[in-house]
């Protein structure tokens, strides 16, 4: 299932992962219209909240200390976001964490650093992201796309597997999963709340999106989705417990990053096995090894097709460019 | 002279009591049953076949999921040790239920049903109160979101939110997206449920199935439990399945009950009677019944008929 939002969002996404069409990712943030975009702020569970609408999910902390962000979605759409997050808190944004470098999570970052500037703030928010985030939006842009600038960059990188803090009365912890859908993916845990957001690196809704271009893969993929498990603890019977946001999507809990994880196992033990026996690209395509998976994840148009992720399987574990 | 308008006003508080207690007006479902297993049997009871795929409508996609399941993966995927039944299933499962109701005390209303069955000590809301279902974001859960309206003397009662879970347990997979549709209607002692599963990932039409039970008052459910162990050693994130075209028990239900292999597939085209006329050449039964020859409760439903 796709979310409303979606083809516009990922549509963007892909023309940044190509130099070549690198010029048209402002247009693609200057085609959202602020005015057609519902955002849905609601409760997950203790202190955290998930603003949902076109761009990627926004995971919202409230409490005495102020607020946090995991993301921050489309530029245009920080004042709506804003406006949303103030309906619970007038606290000053003190942090952010960027799941990955993708402009539908990091847009909004400059925008929102400084719409939570309050009477309370002790400068801007600390920017949080794993250091390759870091390098890809400081690199020199590739062809005519802008330069992304520095207000919205991360001013507190990490490079180590993990990061933590404490932050309205709970523990954050920020885990970096090595060439998942990036190179620069993290996942964020509210310790006391017990919700883990994710960003791109569970999408439930469609096949993971496999960035190549910026280092992601298959088997990282995989031993995130893995790592995510190993965080989760389940309620009675496989229910409920630790809540999981997903970059794009509704809320879930283990249970559904466990079906997820599963199927991405099984097209990479499946494509293994055709690759071991010397199948080209094309005679994968045409045996259909994704066919169970298809009309829960796949889709023939837009901007992440069934096609585009076999292709991104088959390059990733071969190998092959 | 007297007595006609207290008369009256007698009428008109006994007509008003009736028009104003709609629990009491419907049929009441209280009480604890046991399911009946004169319905497919063998594949409540012991479990389906390996490959199985008879009376259901499924598409190509569904096929291949049960084609390439591998049902060591519910013993090898610690989080599959303890996943219950979905609401759709549960009712077709093993064990005893229990219904019971809330009412209103102030207005009298019946506000929900509750169903406990003894798998996975699965519980299950279904609110009568005209509430709507979640919105899209809203978590999903095994036995998913229930609301119930009456038609007649029979609850008809509407589920979204479901997780992804099993059709039938040998692969054949129920999506997220399902909406189940069913029918509750009490004859005297006897509850009669029928479900009507409509899955746009897995289904080409809507699957049909029924189930009965009988009430059978002063059971006691027990405690169900369950802890997940990770009991057979394995990498991490191992998920047992069998590679496309290497399943080598795909063929055991129909060889060992003489059916034609197509006739096993399932999809909608193998469903109806007229299907029986195009394969009437390719059926040959065996000469005497050797499995689940006679299965109408736990424990008369062997696999072998001594």
């Amino acid at each position: 299932m796709t979310m409303p939002g979606r083809f516009s969002v990922a549509r963007a996404m892909l023309r940044a992962a190509s130099p070549l069409l690198g010029a048209l990712l402002c247009l693609a943030q200057g085609q959202i219209n602020p005015d057609n975009v519902k955002l849905t702020l609601a409760p997950v569970q203790g202190k955290v909240y998930v603003l949902m609408g076109d761009g990627g999910n926004i995971t919202v902390q409230v409490g005495p200390d102020g607020v946090m962000l995991v993301d921050t979605g489309f530029a245009p759409l920080a004042p709506k976001a804003m406006a949303e997050i103030r309906k619970i808190s007038d606290g000053p944004i003190r942090w952010i964490v960027n799941t990955h470098v993708h402009n539908d999570h990091t847009g909004g970052n400059a925008e929102m650093a400084k719409l939570g500037l309050t009477h309370e703030s002790i400068g801007p928010p600390r920017i949080v992201a794993q250091s390759n985030v870091l390098n890809r939006m400081t690199a020199p842009p590739a062809g005519n796309q802008p330069k992304i600038p520095e207000a919205a960059w991360p001013n507190d990188e990490y490079f180590l597997p993990t990061k933590d803090f404490f932050f309205n009365g709970e523990a954050v912890v920020v885990y970096h999963v090595p060439a998942a859908h990036t190179d620069g993916d993290s996942l964020v845990f509210f310790r006391r709340s017990d919700v883990l957001s994710t960003g791109d690196v569970f999408t439930p809704g469609t096949y993971p999106i496999l960035d190549l271009a910026r280092g992601g893969s298959v088997q990282g993929e995989i031993d995130a989705l893995n790592k995510i498990i190993d965080i989760t603890v389940p309620a009675k019977y496989q229910e409920g417990g630790t809540l999981v946001i997903p970059g794009h999507g509704r809320l879930c809990d283990e249970a559904d990053v466990v079906e997820y994880r599963n199927m991405l196992t099984v097209v990479r033990d499946r494509f293994r096995d055709m690759i071991h026996k010397g199948m080209t690209l094309e005679q994968i395509k045409a045996a259909k090894p994704t066919l169970d998976y298809d009309t829960q994840y796949g889709s023939t148009t837009g901007f992440w097709t069934t096609d585009m992720f076999v292709e991104a399987v088959y390059k990733s574990l071969s190998g092959k460019k | 002279m007297h007595h006609l308008p207290r008369c009256r006003t007698a009428h008109g508080l006994l007509l008003a009591a009736l028009v104003s207690l709609p629990a009491f007006a419907q049929v009441d479902f209280t009480g604890e049953w046991s399911p009946l297993y004169h319905e497919d049997g063998p594949e409540r009871l012991p479990g389906p076949e390996l490959g199985d795929y008879t009376e259901l409508p499924i598409n190509a996609a569904a096929r291949m999921a049960g084609d390439t399941y591998d049902a060591d993966r519910i013993s090898v995927v610690p989080e599959y040790q303890c996943r219950p039944h979905g609401g759709d299933y549960s009712m077709r499962g093993l064990g005893n239920l229990r219904i019971w109701r809330d009412i209103d005390q102030n207005s009298e209303k019946l506000i929900a049903f509750h169903t406990h069955l003894l798998a996975w000590d699965s519980e299950r809301t279904v609110w009568m109160d005209g509430r709507p279902h979640p919105p899209d974001y809203a978590p999903h859960t095994w036995q998913g979101f229930s609301t119930g309206v009456w038609d007649g003397n029979m609850l008809t009662i509407t589920t979204t939110h479901f997780k992804t879970n099993y059709m039938r347990r040998n692969g054949i997979p129920r999506s997220d997206k399902a909406v189940l549709t069913e029918h509750w209607t009490r004859h005297g002692d006897y509850l009669t449920v029928v479900t009507v599963i409509e899955d746009p990932v897995y289904l080409t039409e809507p699957l049909v199935r029924s189930d009965n039970w009988y009430l059978d008052p002063g059971q006691n459910i027990g405690i169900f439990g369950c802890e997940y162990a990770p009991e057979v050693p394995r990498p991490e994130g191992t998920v047992p399945n069998h590679l496309v075209g290497q399943n080598p028990f795909l063929h055991e239900f129909a060889n060992w009950y003489g059916l034609p292999y197509e006739a096993t597939r399932g999809g909608a085209e193998t469903m109806y009677p007229e299907y029986r006329k195009k394969i009437a050449n390719e059926y040959h039964p065996p000469d005497h019944c050797e499995r689940y020859c006679k299965c109408t409760s736990l424990f008369d439903c062997n696999v072998t008929s001594k």
